[in-house]
């Protein structure tokens, strides 16, 4: 096996992973970076984010105002140590890249323009038309190749971290298009790969985000944290799961029953605010749980609207004009025209909600470190506790950037006195990760296929695991995906070649998403109380005395997970009322 | 909805396997609003695993799923069966070396795009401290559509000039060159017109415009490349023709 050595090793290649491969090769031009993605970067995720990135930089908001919002949106139960750091970094970090060359609006003295985003009380929101985190990954990208000392190994599929007395010491990847394996000796990792929300059926997600990063840890040893956190976005696509970004309401947009009702200002979100006058943190600038959770009891009314894609709500566009949706929204007026044959210009688009983001993630502190000695985490796969319950639009693509370039410098700190590691050690365990795909290869014995048990996968998960969960449900999902975990023993490869094996990919990424929604699901019938996006019918109400604190999923094997708890830090802000009455509660 | 069978004809190789590339037919039940990828995702799901494509996103952004359909560069996430009648006919994007299957070698593209320095290379360079750089709408806009390349690779697919001359730069790569370029707050131009300007960047190209015909963001590559020659003329001109210039 060809042995590569790195002094870092970064595993994902979106905005969290460009972000750390670049400071780290800012901070000494002699580090050996390795930066290793499954796809080609300019095709992570991160791509996909539309509405913009939040940091405070206008006369009449402030680095508090920021912090409060966070924590009040992720339903007290962001880590406020790690608030802090985050409102303090961000302006620099948007800054940043607008001095790396991305295309930000602006305003018409040439400063930065910021928009209006869901929970936030100020308008902060950087914005690039409604292609930001297109634009984000791309200035990254390009920016990454300046620099010399950054290696990318292109799609290269990650199956297992390298461990040696105690610390994560590198890592084995397939280059995709030999199925050749290559065993990374790296000082340190950092893995930025994104969520899993293909664990869903329904989602904005990528078919690449099937929670690889997550499970690479977890099965080092290292804890998933408050999992149960899943964001639906209220405004996607009914088809296509497609993202109707925040900021259609941010410039105005409204949502509509089918009696033309706007019936957020039922569920303590009101009283109605004037149309294409959108006020900050109430209506439809309310945050994204409470969104989902009112179209859902919408649908219990019967107050949603039959579409030929299922039952909807509609999202009403045409008062801001064709002029200001083509300046402000020109992606979603694509996507509606093309996807769904409707022009937001004319006509009200038909949404629901959709998951979109994961909240929980690999256990890390505010320095992306995790517990495991060497190995960080940054991005939608670490859970750093900055969107706690729920989290605010605009915050995560910011959130890459930050914690991005907190791992790469933790990262540096870690390495610098770090002993030899010992390579014979390193060398087993890459062959011990080989012999896992090999056994995989010879298997005759496998009498499951893949798309069989991933449709069990999501079926269970939209059906058990959504908005609102009871007892009897979770638990339902538990025993499916435990059988699930076991079934998949027997799975059986359909291709067996060496090159480009998508089949290959799929059966480990199925490997991975059953890991972590066991995970999730195990956390969601642990925690008897609603908070932000963790809604439970049979335990409807906040339990501070009992759940202000994390919950930490930890991997056994083929035995089922045990979760234990880690309490919230507060600094400042004690647990209290979230307000999105438009100051009249 | 309405559901009804497509066929296709999928180009298959496996250089393991495979002396030659080879179509393979798929019946395939359905949406009437789906698009070429979802009929490729039911294939593989239910009929043929084996059966290799890049895909992510669904949504027009990530410009992975860039392949020849009916013998047109499309992205396959956003070629709706609607526009199709008869045998749907799909082959990896052309004028690249076929990995497996739909897949592509895009290493040339990748190299291509580092080549053209596609970053800021600041006129005057601001400490962050400072704050942003002003750089007012117009002057956004000025540049704005060619930052929109999704790196998809189709219009090199479409271009005469890079089946002919494998050398040549591009049309996305010398357009990302001039969206910096054209950046109210870039001074790297001279930097760049010694890849960009030369018999292998835009020189090499022709003019058929095909480029901006298959793109699918409405970069317009042509009008990319055609400003460059344009400039690069007005640059000799300054150099050789006018009193005073260097000899």
């Amino acid at each position: 096996m060809e042995t590569i050595v790195a002094d870092v090793a970064i595993v994902g290649a979106g905005g969290a992973g460009l972000r750390a491969a670049i400071a780290l090769a800012e901070a000494d031009p002699k580090l050996r970076i390795a930066l290793i993605s499954k796809v080609y970067p300019m095709r992570s995720h991160t791509c996909a984010a539309e509405g913009g990135a939040a940091g405070v930089i206008k006369p009449g908001d402030s680095l508090d105002m920021h912090f409060d919002d966070t924590v009040s949106g992720g339903d007290w139960l962001s880590d406020q140590d790690c608030v802090e750091y985050f409102v303090k970094e961000a302006p620099g970090e948007l800054l940043q890249l607008e001095h790396w060359g991305c295309p930000w609006n602006r305003e018409a003295d040439g400063s930065v323009a910021v928009r209006s985003f869901g929970g936030m009380k100020k308008q902060r929101t950087w914005f690039a038309a409604d292609k930001s985190g297109f634009h984000i990954l791309h200035t990254l990208f390009q920016t990454s190749l300046r620099f010399p000392s950054i290696v990318r190994f292109d799609e290269y599929y990650v199956l297992d971290l390298l461990l040696d007395e105690g610390r994560c010491r590198g890592l084995t990847a397939m280059e995709m298009r030999s199925g050749l394996i290559r065993q990374f000796n790296a000082g340190a990792v950092i893995v930025a790969g994104g969520g899993a929300g293909r664990m869903f059926p329904f989602t904005t997600n990528g078919a690449i985000k099937t929670g690889d990063g997550m499970a690479l840890a977890y099965r080092a040893g290292v804890p998933l944290k408050d999992m149960e956190f899943v964001q639906y976005h209220p405004t996607g696509l009914p088809n296509t799961g497609s993202l109707l970004t925040e900021a259609c309401r941010g410039e105005g947009g409204v949502l509509l029953n089918r009696n033309g009702r706007r019936y957020l200002q039922d569920y303590g979100m009101g009283p109605e605010t004037e149309p294409g006058k959108p006020q900050l943190k109430t209506m439809e600038l309310g945050p994204r749980d409470r969104l989902s959770q009112a179209y859902w009891h919408e649908l219990q009314k019967g107050n949603t609207v039959s579409t030929r894609w299922g039952e909807c709500v509609l999202l009403d566009m045409r008062h801001l004009g064709e002029r200001k949706i083509n300046e402000r929204l020109p992606l979603v007026r694509e996507l509606a025209i093309s996807y769904l044959g409707v022009d937001i210009v004319t006509d009200p688009v038909p949404v629901r909600p959709v998951v979109h983001y994961m909240m929980g993630g690999i256990a890390t502190d505010t320095r992306a470190a995790t517990p495991l000695p060497g190995l960080f985490a940054a991005g939608e796969c670490a859970c750093v506790s900055l969107n706690g319950a729920n989290r605010l639009g605009s915050n995560s693509l910011v959130e890459l950037l930050v914690f991005g370039k907190r791992a790469a410098g933790s990262a540096i700190e870690y390495i610098r006195d770090l002993p030899a590691a010992g390579t014979a050690a390193l060398t087993a365990r890459a062959q011990e990760s080989q012999a896992r795909i090999r056994e995989l290869f010879s298997r005759t014995d496998g009498i499951e296929s893949m798309s069989g048990l991933r449709r069990e996968m999501t079926d269970t998960m939209e059906k058990n695991v959504g908005i609102y969960r009871d007892q009897a449900g979770l638990q339902q999902a538990v025993d499916t995906l435990g059988q699930l975990r076991r079934r998949y023993r027997k799975v059986m490869l359909s291709d067996r070649s060496n090159v480009f094996n998508t089949d290959l990919f799929q059966v480990l990424e199925l490997g991975c998403m059953l890991d972590c929604a066991e995970a999730l699901t195990v956390g969601a019938l642990a925690r008897r109380e609603s908070r932000g996006a963790h809604q439970r019918l049979d335990w409807a109400k906040r339990d501070d005395d009992h759940y202000l604190r994390h919950s930490m999923v930890h991997y056994r094997g083929s035995g089922a997970p045990r979760v234990d708890y880690q309490d919230v830090v507060i600094t400042r802000s004690p647990p209290g009322l979230r307000d999105y009455s438009g100051g009249h509660q | 909805m309405n559901e009804r069978m497509v066929q296709l004809e999928v180009l298959r190789y496996d250089p393991q396997v495979d002396d030659e590339p080879h179509f393979q037919h798929y019946e395939v039940p359905c949406k009437e609003e789906w698009v070429v990828l979802d009929a490729l995702n039911a294939i593989k799901e239910s009929i043929d695993p084996t059966l290799n494509y890049r895909w992510s996103c669904h949504m027009a952004v990530c410009g992975s799923c860039g392949m020849m359909i009916n013998g047109e560069p499309r992205l396959s996430c956003h070629a709706f069966l609607r526009g199709f009648a008869g045998v749907i006919r799909v082959e990896p994007l052309a004028h690249f070396p076929i990995e497996r299957d739909l897949v592509t070698v895009a290493d040339d593209f990748i190299d291509k795009l580092k080549r053209v320095k596609p970053y800021l290379i600041p006129g005057e360079p601001r400490p962050i401290g400072a704050g942003e750089y002003l750089q007012t709408p117009a002057q956004l806009m000025k540049y704005r559509h060619f930052s929109m390349c999704i790196n998809c690779m189709l219009c090199y697919a479409a271009c005469p000039q890079y089946a002919l001359q494998p050398l040549f730069l591009g049309p996305a790569a010398i357009t990302l060159a001039h969206r910096y370029n054209l950046d109210s707050r870039d001074g790297g131009r001279e930097q760049r017109q010694q890849v960009i300007a030369t018999d292998e960047g835009v020189w090499e190209c022709s003019f058929v415009g095909a480029c901006s015909e298959v793109c699918p963001k409405a970069v317009d590559p042509a009008a990319a490349l055609q400003q460059v020659k344009v400039a690069s003329t007005l640059d000799w001109f300054r150099e050789h023709l006018l009193p005073g210039s260097a000899t």
